[in-house]
């Protein structure tokens, strides 16, 4: 194992961000930001159908904001889509079932010591480690 | 008055994943190729929203209710199921494959890449297909 591409200072900037949207969700709204629950009921489910939307539209004004203030964004995605449509599929199926991603079970359950979001989260990213592992990056 | 704040707190969440470098998934990969050249950033992304989040959400929770709306929404289920475990791996390995996860994928529609929109539909056609595993509707 080599350590490359370290950006300690960013990460936890923009982490820190992010739990402070998670709280101010939280404070106000009364929820937790699971974005793959707030994604799937924005389209599926009339109750809090604007708010969720317009946190769906927060996230995508977030990025045009940074870029804005002259800010470069670097994203490195791949270009089969075979991949593109497997990935999309399982992310999807997985958060429905699983009941949340990254940030619901990732930040917002670990933060809260669910131990069903410490079990999803150690599941999640194992599961991504041995797939990296068999497929490469 | 829940509009403004899912809107608000969206915005600051992507601008969080933007400075993360979140929505980079070849960073996101970068943390999953742990036996190889690993990028921690994810990890430390993951520390510095729990430490905002957990402490002010504990200190918050015992507030009566949010300041714009009637009750705090949190998760029923407290136990661990086939469920959570099934559902987060195929997360995982979605993830894994393509770096993107709903929150990054939905952050990066303003960077118009045609895979990301792919991505995206595919996931929304995988939060149809897992609610139709789970409750056969």
């Amino acid at each position: 194992m080599n350590i490359i591409n370290f950006t300690p200072y960013s990460a936890l900037t923009g982490g820190l961000l992010i739990g402070f949207a998670a709280f101010i969700f939280f404070i106000f709204n009364g929820r937790l930001s699971g974005v793959s629950s707030i994604a799937s009921d924005g389209i599926s489910s009339k109750t809090n159908r604007i708010d969720n939307l317009l946190f769906l539209l927060g996230l995508i004004i977030g990025p045009i904001l940074f870029s804005l203030s002259g800010n470069k964004i670097e994203s490195v995605l791949t270009n089969s889509l075979p991949l593109i449509i497997t990935g999309g599929l399982l992310v999807g199926i997985g958060t429905k079932i699983g009941k949340g991603c990254t940030s619901g079970h990732g930040v917002c359950g670990i933060s809260r010591f669910s131990i069903r979001s410490i079990t999803a989260t150690i599941s999640f990213i194992l599961t991504g480690v041995i797939t990296v592992l068999i497929f490469g990056i | 008055m829940t509009k403004l704040s899912s809107l608000i707190s969206g915005t600051i969440f992507g601008l969080g994943l933007t400075i993360s470098g979140m929505v980079n998934p070849q960073k996101v990969l970068g943390f999953l190729n742990i036996f190889d050249d690993w990028d921690p950033s994810l990890m430390l992304v993951m520390v510095g929203a729990i430490l905002i989040f957990s402490p002010l959400h504990f200190t918050f929770k015992r507030k009566s209710r949010p300041i714009f709306a009637k009750k705090f929404i949190l998760p029923s289920k407290k136990y661990i199921d086939k469920n959570l475990i099934v559902g987060a791996s195929l997360f995982g390995i979605g993830w894994g494959l393509v770096g993107l996860c709903p929150g990054p994928a939905i952050s990066a529609i303003s960077f118009l890449n045609i895979n990301v929109y792919f991505f995206i539909l595919f996931m929304f056609v995988g939060f149809y297909l897992g609610n139709f595993i789970q409750n056969g509707k």
